[in-house]
């Protein structure tokens, strides 16, 4: 391997542009205008931001709620992937799925949820959790719950169990074989999860709005705040440049953990799982509670608000959505459709670029600087989960605005924000399973004759498509769900789901309320049903050895 | 072999991506305002997010109109008016329909809107305007006012408040719940009526006093009236709330508070530097033809500002009328508003 710089460097070239074009570019157009005044150049605006003791309770409050979100999310993840992926029971692809919902709701619908949940005057009252840490907490582990299972999860359910079998042949206790073998080679997919969930902890937005009450603020947040409701574009880019230092600190450092763990594994064709027995115990409790407590919970409540209709518990709420009562410029089901042509453009638009970037990001360079280069393209292409959606959508006015990139009001603007946000999770999703191939496959192949290209189909190809059922599933709920950058650019006369149920659940009635849950219901069913899908997509028996 | 080779290509890529674009010149000056009011096939609407109109309404200006139609909205009013400001340059559509009475000012004084004088503008909508310039024109109207739970007064034997001076009496301690002013227009709405009422600084007295009191804060309508409000189907704990003189139309067991509202006006323009002046009038005089005017209550829960429009018979039955809303000027909103969410956040949140 390793004899055709061109050809990595023009695959790399493709999703670079792309990613320069519709995010490095409007965000550094953006950060920019705010080192600018009428004098020109100036620094004050950035010095009146970083001496003000307000801006570093907001950067420890965001990196507080980060970490939190972030270790709970992992330490709850892990037994879960276990369960959900290297445990047979029946119920467990329905399970899978459920997981995954909360990943796509709407921030306003859940913050309601979690609200009415947790209000003084609410089912779960009593805990006193209302307008507190714990509350933000939670709900971001809600979102994210499921990023840590499935990444986690795809990587565990190929691990070849004979190294653990071997192991405990040899004596070792159960904590043993997790700590010394099994841990070790998750490694690589936690850190991977790990920092995922991170970036979308740090950037998260309505939920700390809502459910952190008007004390509390984050670097997104108030870049929100400075952006669209102040214009002040000075504080903004000095609030937009500590993002990016937080941001990219964290990617540095998870970027070292990887390379440190990483290494090939030895992955078995197909998915490795056993019975669920008496060993379990632990995990399976400790994830019914997180599944029922913390997912169902909330989800539960959302169901039951969307049956209650004016004149009793009944289907009225979801009648409404065909919109004959005149509530809606559009039924729900126009929205839906909407919604899904959008996914399905954002949705192949990341798969294809983050299969280019992934294959590239797989090579192991024996030079140092090649390494870098590597590393340092990596973690490029996380950059759009840590950076505010706020700076990026206003980037979009100043940058794409003169041919052949008028793009502001065209309607291709959306899946390719959309896109921008799904890229890291395709490449984060692939990656793990594309850099366990053991390089001496592709020598063995390379000695034996075969040429690049089919190398490429024969060992990388199935590789790759045993991560991309998930890889596509987490790229269309992405699309679906994605509420930041692509508000900015919402069609009145096209909206999709997410944009109908904000609007209904800004009106006053019952009716509208209700119509905003079965509405989100019905995303969530869509959503439960295309992650379920998508976990059958790609070869189910791939043995390169 | 070459693995140096290949970090040094992957390095140009990089740079040689990032570079191009960046290097594209500023935009040119928009076109001089002299000539011909410009006109090309195409439309572009912006909007705010509540923006609302029925699919056959909007097809037949389609028709009527023969442009290609687009729709985009950005955002709250906030976010409109601020990336209208950021994009005075090359504008991001033709008309603006959404900016109100609270950033109106911003509006003008940024020269993003190109005045017009629609000949469809209603004789009784006159008192409406912006300014006496036409630079913006009136579509329809909302009063913001404080919402009571009206059984949940009659439960407890307590008199309904009616002023702003009522809501700092003891009796009514932990009773109201409000949105933040920094992040929504309604709360922003109820912060300019306290100005309006107490005069600045004596505001920030006030909401010392409503703090004292207990008023809870939350970020925006949907988490105070749908949640914390115990008149809405969230079945909450506060019985006040900040909403709109219509919300008892969908809640008839509650009321509005008619001398505690603040009047929103929502307007029309055509933006300046717009590639089609001929369409974007248009537009304005559509959102002020008879269909449209009568379609705004059911839509966008605003009031129509021709006042011979037909309203909805549960409006006529349960929304309140508002003869004298509390007035803050145009002028005194674009001067104060930002001053007065800074200072209220210091105030109440601390």
């Amino acid at each position: 391997m390793g004899g055709h710089p061109l050809a990595w460097a023009m695959a790399a070239a493709v999703p670079v542009a792309f990613l320069c074009v519709f995010f490095a570019w409007p965000v550094a157009a953006l950060v920019v205008r705010g080192f600018v005044d009428e004098a020109g150049f100036t620094l004050d605006g950035v010095r009146e931001v970083l001496v003000a003791p307000r801006t570093w309770r907001i950067v420890g409050q965001t990196l507080g709620q980060a970490v939190a979100g972030t270790a709970v999310a992992v330490l709850l993840g892990v037994p879960g992937a276990h369960l959900l992926y290297r445990r047979r029971f029946p119920g467990r692809r329905l399970l899978r799925a459920v997981v995954s919902v909360p990943f796509v709701l709407p921030t306003v619908v859940v913050g309601v949820a979690f609200q009415s949940l947790l209000a003084t005057h609410g089912p779960l009252g009593f805990l006193g959790l209302q307008e507190s840490f714990t509350a933000i907490v939670a709900a971001l582990v809600f979102f994210n719950y499921s990023v840590v299972v499935r990444t986690v999860g795809a990587l565990w359910s190929r691990l070849d169990p004979r190294a653990e079998d071997a192991a405990r042949t040899l004596g070792a206790g159960r904590l043993r074989v997790l700590a010394s073998v099994t841990l070790p080679a998750l490694a690589p997919a936690i850190a991977s999860a790990a920092s995922l969930v991170f970036l979308f902890c740090a950037s998260a937005f309505g939920v700390v709005l809502v459910l952190g009450g008007a004390s509390y603020g984050t670097i997104e947040t108030e870049i929100w705040y400075q952006t669209t409701q102040l214009l002040d574009l000075q504080a903004a880019a000095a609030l937009s440049i500590l993002q990016l230092v937080v941001v990219s600190g964290t990617l540095i450092i998870a970027g070292a953990t990887r390379a440190r763990q990483e290494r090939a594994l030895r992955l078995s064709g197909n998915p490795a799982d056993a019975p669920l027995g008496r060993a379990d115990a632990a995990s399976a409790v400790l994830t019914a509670v997180v599944v029922l407590g913390l997912l169902v919970t909330p989800m539960a409540s959302l169901v039951w608000r969307s049956f209650q209709t004016v004149t009793g518990v009944g289907l009225g709420n979801y009648l409404a959505l065909s919109g004959d009562a005149g509530q809606l410029t559009v039924s729900v089901w126009q929205s839906l459709a909407n919604s899904l042509a959008t996914a399905a453009a954002a949705t192949a638009i990341a798969l294809f670029l983050g299969l280019l970037v992934s294959y590239v990001l797989s090579r192991r360079p024996a030079s140092a600087p090649g390494r870098r280069a590597l590393r340092t393209l990596d973690a490029v292409f996380m950059l759009p989960l840590g950076v505010s959606a706020v700076t990026v959508g206003f980037g979009f006015l100043i940058t794409l605005n003169r041919p052949p990139l008028d793009l502001r009001s065209s309607w291709a603007l959306i899946p390719i924000a959309q896109a921008v946000v799904a890229l890291p999770l395709v490449v984060r999703t692939l990656l793990p399973t594309l850099r366990a191939i053991d390089p001496r496959l592709h020598e063995a192949a390379a000695t034996l004759g075969a040429g690049p290209g089919r190398i490429v189909r024969t060992i990388d190809l199935p590789f790759a498509l045993r991560g991309l059922g998930l890889a596509l599933g987490f790229a269309f709920a992405t699309s679906l769900g994605e509420f930041g950058a692509t508000s900015f650019l919402s069609r009145p006369d096209r909206p999709t789901l997410p944009v109908v149920i904000f609007r209904l659940i800004g009106r006053p009635g019952a009716e509208n309320f209700g119509m905003a849950m079965s509405a989100s219901v019905v995303l969530a069913v869509l959503t439960a049903t295309v992650m379920g899908l998508a976990e059958w997509i790609g070869p189910k028996d791939v043995n390169p050895w | 072999m070459s693995h140096r080779f290949a970090a040094v290509a992957l390095s140009a890529v990089l740079l040689a991506g990032c570079g191009g674009p960046a290097a594209v010149p500023g935009s040119p000056a928009p076109a001089t305002t002299s000539a011909a009011p410009t006109e090309s096939k195409t439309l572009t609407v912006i909007t705010h997010d509540s923006f609302a109109l029925s699919d056959a309404t909007i097809a037949a200006f389609k028709a009527s109109s023969g442009y290609d139609v687009k729709f985009v909205a950005p955002g709250d009013v906030g976010t409109l008016v601020n990336q209208l400001v950021l994009t005075k340059d090359a504008p991001l559509g033709d008309v603006v329909y959404g900016i109100d009475n609270t950033f109106a000012g911003r509006a003008i004084s940024e020269g993003v809107v190109r005045p017009y004088a629609s000949p469809a503008l209603p004789p009784g909508a006159a008192a409406y305007a912006a300014d006496d310039k036409d630079s913006l024109t009136p579509v329809d109207y909302g009063d913001v006012c404080l919402n009571a739970d009206t059984g949940w007064f009659k439960a407890h034997k307590l008199a309904v408040p009616e002023t702003l001076d009522d809501l700092v009496k003891p009796e009514y301690k932990d009773l109201l719940v409000v949105e933040n002013p920094a992040s929504s227009s309604p709360g922003l709405a109820f912060l300019a009526a306290t100005v309006g009422e107490k005069g600045d600084p004596g505001y920030l007295d006030y909401w010392t006093a409503l703090k004292t009191n207990g008023v809870k804060v939350v970020k925006g309508w949907t988490e105070a009236y749908t949640v914390e409000f115990s008149g809405s189907s969230g079945k909450g704990d506060r019985p006040l709330v900040v909403s709109y003189n219509s919300s008892p139309a969908y809640e008839p067991a509650t009321e509005a508070l008619t001398r505690t509202c603040f009047r929103q006006v929502e307007y029309a323009a055509v933006l300046a530097g717009a590639q089609n002046e001929v369409g974007a009038r248009k537009f304005v005089d559509f959102m002020l033809s008879a269909t449209v005017q009568a379609e705004i209550p059911k839509q966008m829960y605003m009031y129509p500002v021709d006042p011979d429009a037909k309203l909805p018979a549960d409006w006529l039955a349960h929304a309140a009328v508002v003869n004298d809303p509390i007035e803050v000027s145009i002028d005194a909103l674009a001067a104060g508003r930002d001053t007065w969410i800074k200072a209220w956040t210091a105030t109440v949140v601390g």
